[in-house]
């Protein structure tokens, strides 16, 4: 048994890490927070140039035809980093349904364009409160919203779900440049990330293959591992960030570190942390072997990873005292972070409902 | 990353299986096998003494000392087999993986040969003494006493919370050979024997009911010094080692009560209905699970850094941490679930024989024994986190002028 990654996927981690912590600092997170900016285009381009956005793709389409545990490893890298970027819509979601459930010729068509960073996807799935949905594509066309779509405002391409003539739900691939789609920025609690209300209108779509709810739901569990990686490295930037302070910080005469008070939050986060990052490491063993229980291990790995992320960026900013709660100190962006990625791909309700019936499923 | 066994480890987890299907009863429930009474006890003297005679005891100990000789994946592929028997496995853990890495480390070689084989095979019972009525999770404050006479060592004092000493042949004791130094400077470890005249053991009754621990009084018992472990004064690293080796050894067979809760949600029915369709259940179901998956995950992490040739350190403190919290906090939600025949516990009328009414009392102790889990929070904050310790009022001083408060109890 071998559970840990290989040396090469370590060395593409430690490239991510080196990478990211000179070009995306939280004073780069911040540009994009405090500005109307949607991302940092700069920093996604030099991420495009590394070959990340390739990585999941085939060779033939222009990718570098890598595995699921590659992609987890830079997951791991962007969560810490708090990257201001779409890769998560972009990569695990509109490029894996492409990859995944695309016809021949959608392959070849949008591949090699989202592997060179020309196109930028998300996936347009909720529609307000809940889970349900009703939008409708009839003659090829779609009309009604959806929001939040992440990313939705810097995409070109999305995957949408809809349901067809018959009302089974189906996924389309949607040109959102074109007529008939119009694009709202919504306000959101992480604004380093962007939130948008997509407006169809009679919009042309197309059916992704012949892509249903399975492979809709597939989608969103290839995602949700790699959601669990970006969740695990921001929890343990953010607890980090927290060691370090109450280490140097002084009252009453000694590092506040050494109260049990603070070490007790403090062992409670790495507990937190190690489950969310062991069940994420078997969600991604199971992704790139295609395990039975995949199902069950992400549902699992998301569940764990939005507890820890939310349990660590509230008690880091806790640990940093009233300064945490300054718009100066950085223990807000993991708070904001938090709260995107544990709604990203379905809230907690959706996916402790599936580990339930999951695990009740099986043998 | 990768999960399959290799050739040679699937060879072995046949030969596991094939044996266990011959000598022990298949488990159709998850239902916890109880440590405690004279039966259970008999059970395991002879299921330890099977599986030496058929080579599968103390896996990873030399072969010399009784062991099999084998790695530390071979010990997973073991557990991993025998959870699905009946049978009393774990039942000798204390003495086997607390003592035995203690002789293992200390013991001279003809120690060594004599009292290993017999402790894995449990024709010897071993119990550990560390513990005391005035030192708890400081247990570097015990009292017990050991002078030097001539070749031997006169001990007098007590011992608290021993499990099994009233079965044990030999112990692992800490005592107190100077007060005139630190605290910590002044322990030595022996080994002892049970079996002598000066030490008697007298069962404590529980908040629970049952008599799983003991006290155990020492009124001049003999130790003969070439029964020594380590240096004299040098007793305090012994001991870390061997309660790291127990958090190590128990965080892979304690309760966390899950399997008994996932065991009761898929049978149970309430007013008709599933207990599995009841959305607070759900919830429950799946956070727990996510605890629990999350240990088993961790615990193959921890497994392929041994097997790397790492060790696994402090990180062990978060399966008795999680283990022991969740345990009671299931307990105690399966009792609210059933109404108000949550409060009667009866194997006959109870759901799962009364197992979750009997786990809300037992399972305090889960969270105190092996260290409690505050002191499980402070090695994870101090030895992984690099947190720094808290300013002790002890620091610097001879033992015999620590301030004390009033005897317990």
């Amino acid at each position: 048994m071998n559970f840990e990654f290989s040396e090469e996927q370590q060395f593409i981690r430690d490239q991510a890490r080196n990478f990211l912590s000179q070009e995306c600092t939280t004073a780069v997170v911040r540009g994009v927070l405090e500005s109307d900016a949607a991302c940092d285009r700069d920093l996604w381009g030099k991420i495009v140039e590394l070959g990340w956005t390739a990585m999941a793709i085939p060779e033939e389409h222009g990718g570098l035809g890598l595995g699921y545990l590659e992609l987890c490893v830079i997951a791991e890298e962007l969560g810490r980093a708090l990257a201001p970027v779409p890769f998560s819509s972009s990569v695990y979601l509109a490029t894996e349904a492409i990859v995944r459930f695309g016809s021949a010729d959608q392959r070849a068509h949008y591949l090699p364009r989202l592997a060179a960073g020309e196109l930028i996807g998300a996936l347009a799935h909720a529609e307000g409160p809940g889970e349900a949905v009703n939008l409708q594509v009839l003659d090829n066309r779609l009309s009604g919203s959806k929001w939040p779509v992440p990313d939705g405002d810097v995409a070109d391409i999305a995957v949408v779900s809809a349901r067809d003539a018959q009302g089974e739900l189906r996924l389309y691939i949607a040109d959102l440049n074109h007529d008939g789609v119009r694009r709202n920025t919504l306000h959101s609690m992480d604004p380093s990330r962007s939130q948008a209300r997509i407006d169809f209108d009679a919009a042309v779509v197309a059916p992704l293959g012949d892509a249903g709810e399975r492979e809709l739901d597939a989608l969103l569990d290839g995602a949700a591992v790699l959601l669990a990686f970006e969740q695990v490295g921001g929890s343990q930037a953010a607890m980090d960030s927290g060691l370090e302070y109450t280490k140097q910080r002084y009252a009453f005469g000694r590092p506040v570190a050494s109260f049990q008070a603070l070490k007790h939050k403090f062992a409670d986060m790495f507990v937190a942390i190690e489950l969310a990052r062991s069940n994420a490491y078997y969600g991604a063993w199971a992704l790139s072997s295609d395990a039975p229980d995949l199902p069950l291990a992400a549902a699992t790995a998301r569940v764990s990873a939005s507890d820890a992320y939310y349990l660590v960026s509230k008690e880091n900013l806790q640990a940093h005292g009233g300064m945490g709660f300054t718009w100066e100190f950085d223990c807000h962006l993991y708070y904001r972070r938090a709260q995107l990625l544990s709604s990203q791909v379905g809230s907690q309700r959706r996916w402790k409902d599936l580990v339930a019936t999951r695990l009740l499923q099986a043998a | 990353m990768d999960f399959e066994d290799t050739p040679e480890l699937a060879e072995f987890r046949r030969e596991v299986r094939a044996w266990l299907d011959a000598n022990a009863e298949r488990r159709s429930d998850a239902l916890y096998m109880g440590m405690e009474g004279e039966q259970a006890y008999r059970e395991a003297k002879q299921w330890y003494l099977d599986k030496a005679r058929a080579g599968f005891a103390s896996l990873t100990w030399p072969k010399e000392y009784g062991g099999a000789g084998l790695t530390a994946l071979h010990e997973v592929v073991w557990t991993q087999e025998v959870a699905n028997y009946r049978t009393r496995d774990g039942y000798f853990v204390i003495g086997i993986g607390n003592c035995g890495p203690a002789i293992m480390h200390f013991a001279d070689e003809d120690a060594r040969r004599e009292l290993l084989p017999r402790m894995a095979s449990a024709e010897d019972v071993w119990c550990q003494l560390f513990s005391e009525p005035s030192a708890g999770s400081d247990v570097a404050g015990l009292r017990t006493r050991a002078e030097r006479d001539g070749d031997n060592w006169i001990v007098n004092g007590q011992k608290i919370w021993t499990s099994g000493a009233q079965y044990s042949d030999y112990g692992v004791v800490l005592t107190r050979t100077d007060p005139d130094v630190s605290k910590y400077a002044g322990l030595t470890m022996f080994m002892i024997d049970m079996r002598q005249e000066g030490v008697e053991v007298r069962p404590i009754k529980q908040a629970d009911g049952g008599q799983h621990f003991n006290e155990v009084f020492f009124n001049d018992a003999v130790i003969p010094d070439n029964y020594r472990l380590g240096e004299v004064g040098g007793g305090w690293s012994g001991a870390l080692a061997v309660l790291m080796s127990e958090r190590l050894a128990i965080s892979g067979i304690q309760p966390t009560g899950f399997p008994q809760f996932l065991g009761m949600v898929r049978s149970l029915q309430l007013d008709g209905e599933p207990v599995a369709q009841d959305p607070l259940v759900r919830e429950r179901l799946a956070t727990w699970y996510s605890q629990y998956a999350g240990l088993q995950a961790a615990n193959k992490r921890m497994i392929t850094a041994v097997a790397k040739g790492g060790f696994a350190g402090a990180e062990a403190s978060l399966g008795k941490l999680v283990g022991a919290v969740m345990n009671q906090e299931i307990a105690n939600f399966s009792c609210q679930l059933f109404g108000q025949a949550g409060i009667v516990q009866d194997e006959q009328l109870s759901p799962e024989r009364a197992h979750f009414q009997g786990s809300v009392l037992s399972s305090p102790s889960v969270r105190l024994a092996g260290g409690t889990d505050e002191v499980m929070r402070n090695i994870i904050a101090e030895q992984v986190l690099g947190m720094p310790q808290e300013p002790r009022a002890d620091k610097g001083m001879a033992f015999k002028d620590i301030p004390t408060g009033p005897e317990p109890g």
